[in-house]
């Protein structure tokens, strides 16, 4: 832990959904607004303003931030835009944590939103700006393409099958249910996602997350303040984050070793040597199905290719013993890139905190992690919570 | 001095102009880097414990740009961010990751490859408001004409207070190896070059330059340990008023305000005005100088072209105000530009400023803005 210790006081998120009517700024407001309603503050209670979205070319605004700014309460504040593609929205809290932890600040007001309607016709074309400008864009890349090479690859090192992925959609897009703030929530069967039309062989529309347009927010308190605020603070006791080679062609994808670089760093400050164990409850990084797998082995959460195999016994249920996106996930709740990281850091607070209401989960929790993924398979960022 | 500080153990430059076919940006980048590492003598793979970027999407060509920082920086595998904002803003990520105490030695680089966007002005309308401010299609630097013509209405400087910061500026960076932008001009060359946005004019405005740059903090314990006798920041702050140019203070901006009264306070600063022998102060447009130094305290209000008059800001003056060339002389470098200030203020306060050296500068301050549209800027204290 830092020089403080920083807790959790508070969480506000806003409804996903495919085309918003507010602006970004808006949707900033109101997840920022509950956030702060939710700890009993005001923006005169908060220090410093942290703030994340990803690229700008979906709403075209360039320095988003700046755009940003007085939506999020950054009005006449030390504020900030971290970025790290769409490992931002866990990476944000990590970046309040060390606001609050460095002394500088008691409290952080850290908002994450995204409008990626505003990209005509479909955000997909935004992502082609992502790759090389030499090696890559003139192949016409879109990000389809390179999970279907990742999921491909991870399917066969382990031999894993589509039916055992797609329950991953299966039980996330069921979560989803209870959320109120979900986009897709759905019962959908595992025949039904392999029946889904083929997208980049072998993803099928309903192995992906949706686009879509949100916000969230987390209020941050150091210790000296947080029984100001709340008599049930959810502790930041491990943060880790780490960028993996641009070069993401000259790596094998099978095995993300950034999110294990950045779970190894946040174990370690959480002084957890057993993740399996002292891990209750996670938020995986869910914008594919595979990929909520796969981020539970680069989290150590299971063996390498293990992950479908506790799925497939329901151990990731939400009466399971490790639950995993009870929130419903990206899969479920939807993707509004920077604001679904901060969207599974919300879950776990009130998972931690037993306001999860009918997605509370069975068993009890007191350690909770959640993990965002970015870049060109390229960025881990990992948090740990504990009550 | 202050009870939390930070060591500047190593900085690394990389100029190149006004422009630079012979270099990508990644080159830039590893050629600041590795400069900043041998200064600071360290291992870039094993000794440093976090990495902090600072650029902007559109400016870069890219979306989600931080993928492209890692190999060059030495950075792989290792924890890296960006900070979409002035390289000043990525030190003070930096400064508060190390008051943490979680780690001990943190780079921060920014660079500018503003010969490659061909259309700037273009691109800054992409930085307008989409719904209040952009459907007027007007060119962005109109912001500027008003916001001057607001300053020299209200304040008690004038027009040809303002020229005289740009031939100071211009004049001073002929001694920077930096000062791509340097020229012998005198007070008529300015107040006679073409009218852009009335009161400003060309000579008013900073052009662009390329560069990459890179510092390196460590804790105050590791630079101890390593037994070096560093330049310490002391005070950081930084803040961003209302996005809507219309709820600005035109006059005395509130960022610089905001960010100033947040640095001393940390720095245990109680009189600015005689706290430093050198400043490096935003001067992307020439009255933007007079309006930083009041508004952060450096003169009083009203004063600051009186003051430059009289020579109390060239170099060997009472306090040196960019002696270095600042942005008129050296160029806008994108969000590099915040970085450039606070090596300009390291180099004098190492006594490395060779042909510009301020005598016996103890403490320095570096300001930045992030330019048009912004209300965005920081503040940087150091000492030794």
């Amino acid at each position: 832990m830092g020089l403080k210790r920083v807790a959790i006081v508070g969480a506000g998120i806003t409804k996903f959904m495919r085309r918003a009517q507010e602006t970004g700024r808006e949707l900033s407001y109101y997840a920022a607004k509950m956030a702060l309603d939710n700890a009993g503050m005001s923006l005169d209670n908060v220090d410093c303003v942290a703030e994340s979205t990803a690229p700008d070319a979906f709403d075209g605004v360039h320095m988003n931030g700046e755009y940003l700014s007085d939506g999020s309460g950054g009005w006449r504040k030390p504020y900030l835009r971290s970025y790290v593609g769409g490992g931002s929205g866990v990476f944000v809290v990590n970046h309040g944590w060390y606001q609050v932890a460095s002394g500088l600040f008691d409290t952080c007001l850290v908002v994450a939103s995204e409008k990626m309607s505003s990209c005509h016709p479909h955000p997909q074309g935004a992502f082609l700006n992502i790759f090389d400008q030499f090696i890559e864009r003139p192949l016409g890349c879109n990000l389809l393409w390179i999970f279907a090479l990742e999921m491909n690859r991870y399917m066969t090192v382990h031999n894993i099958s589509h039916e055992q992925i797609a329950l991953v959609s299966v039980k996330n897009k069921k979560n989803a249910l209870d959320n109120p703030a979900a986009q897709i929530p759905e019962k959908v069967t595992v025949q039904d996602v392999l029946n889904s039309e083929v997208l980049a062989w072998p993803v099928h529309r309903l192995d992906i997350s949706p686009t879509s347009d949100g916000a969230a927010a987390v209020v941050l308190a150091s210790e000296d303040v947080v029984h100001k605020y709340t008599d049930k603070p959810v502790w930041i006791d491990g943060v880790g984050w780490s960028l993996d080679t641009t070069y993401w062609t000259n790596k094998d994808l099978y095995y993300p070793r950034y999110v294990e670089k950045a779970a190894i760093m946040a174990y370690k400050m959480a002084g957890i040597t057993d993740p399996r164990r002292e891990i209750h409850i996670a938020e995986p990084y869910d914008p594919f199905d595979y990929k909520e797998l796969h981020h539970m082995e680069g989290l150590l959460l299971c063996d390498k290719g293990e992950a479908p195999k506790i799925t497939e016994k329901g151990i990731t249920q939400r009466d399971g013993s490790m639950p995993t996106c009870p929130s419903g996930g990206l899969l479920g709740v939807g993707n509004p890139i920077a604001a679904s990281g901060v969207m599974k850091v919300c879950e776990m607070f009130w998972q931690l905190r037993g306001e999860a209401g009918a997605r509370q989960v069975t068993r009890e929790c007191k350690t909770a992690l959640a993990q965002a993924w970015g870049d060109l398979m390229q960025v881990g960022t990992v948090i740990v919570l504990r009550k | 001095m202050a009870k939390n500080k930070v060591a500047l153990i190593g900085y690394g430059i990389a100029s190149y102009g006004a422009l630079s076919p012979e270099v990508s940006y990644k080159e830039m980048m590893y050629e600041a880097c590795s400069r900043a590492y041998q200064m600071a003598g360290i291992n870039p793979r094993k000794e440093v414990d976090s990495f902090v970027t600072c650029s902007e999407d559109f400016d870069e060509g890219t979306s989600i740009f931080d993928e492209y920082v890692p190999d060059q920086m030495g950075a792989m595998l290792r924890p890296t961010q960006t900070i979409a904002g002035d390289g000043l803003q990525g030190v003070a990520a930096a400064v508060m990751q190390i008051l943490t105490g979680r780690f001990e030695v943190v780079v921060v680089e920014a660079h500018s490859k503003a010969s490659n966007i061909t259309d700037h002005i273009g691109l800054l309308h992409f930085a307008a408001d989409p719904v209040f401010t952009r459907p007027l299609l007007a060119h962005p630097y109109f912001l500027a004409g008003l916001e001057m013509r607001c300053f020299v209405s209200i304040s008690g400087n004038t027009v040809i207070d303002a020229a005289r910061v740009a031939m100071k500026n211009k004049n001073n960076a002929l001694k920077n190896p930096l000062g791509v932008h340097g020229a012998k001009i005198d007070l008529e060359d300015v107040l006679m070059s073409e009218p852009t946005f009335e009161p400003l004019k060309k000579l008013d405005q900073a052009n662009p330059a390329d560069l990459g740059l890179c510092v390196v903090l460590a804790s105050e314990e590791r630079a101890r340990k390593m037994g070096l006798s560093p330049v310490w920041i002391t005070g950081m702050g930084w803040c961003t008023d209302s996005y809507q140019p219309e709820r600005r203070d035109w006059c005395w901006p509130a960022y610089a305000k905001i960010a100033s009264e947040m640095a001393y306070r940390q720095a245990g600063i109680q009189q600015p005005g005689k706290a430093f022998q050198l400043a490096e102060i935003d001067d992307t447009f020439s009255y933007k100088e007079l309006q930083h130094l009041e508004t952060i305290g450096l003169a009083r209000v009203g004063e600051a072209g009186e003051k430059l008059e009289e020579g109390a800001f060239d170099l060997g003056g009472e306090l040196a105000v960019n002696p270095s060339g600042g942005s008129l002389g050296c160029g806008w470098m994108l969000d590099a530009t915040g970085l450039f200030r606070l090596i300009e203020v390291a180099k004098q306060l190492r006594g490395e400023a060779n042909g510009y050296q301020v005598k016996d500068a103890r403490a320095g301050i570096a300001q930045s803005w992030r330019g048009i549209p912004t209300a965005t800027g920081a503040v940087c204290v150091l000492e030794v």
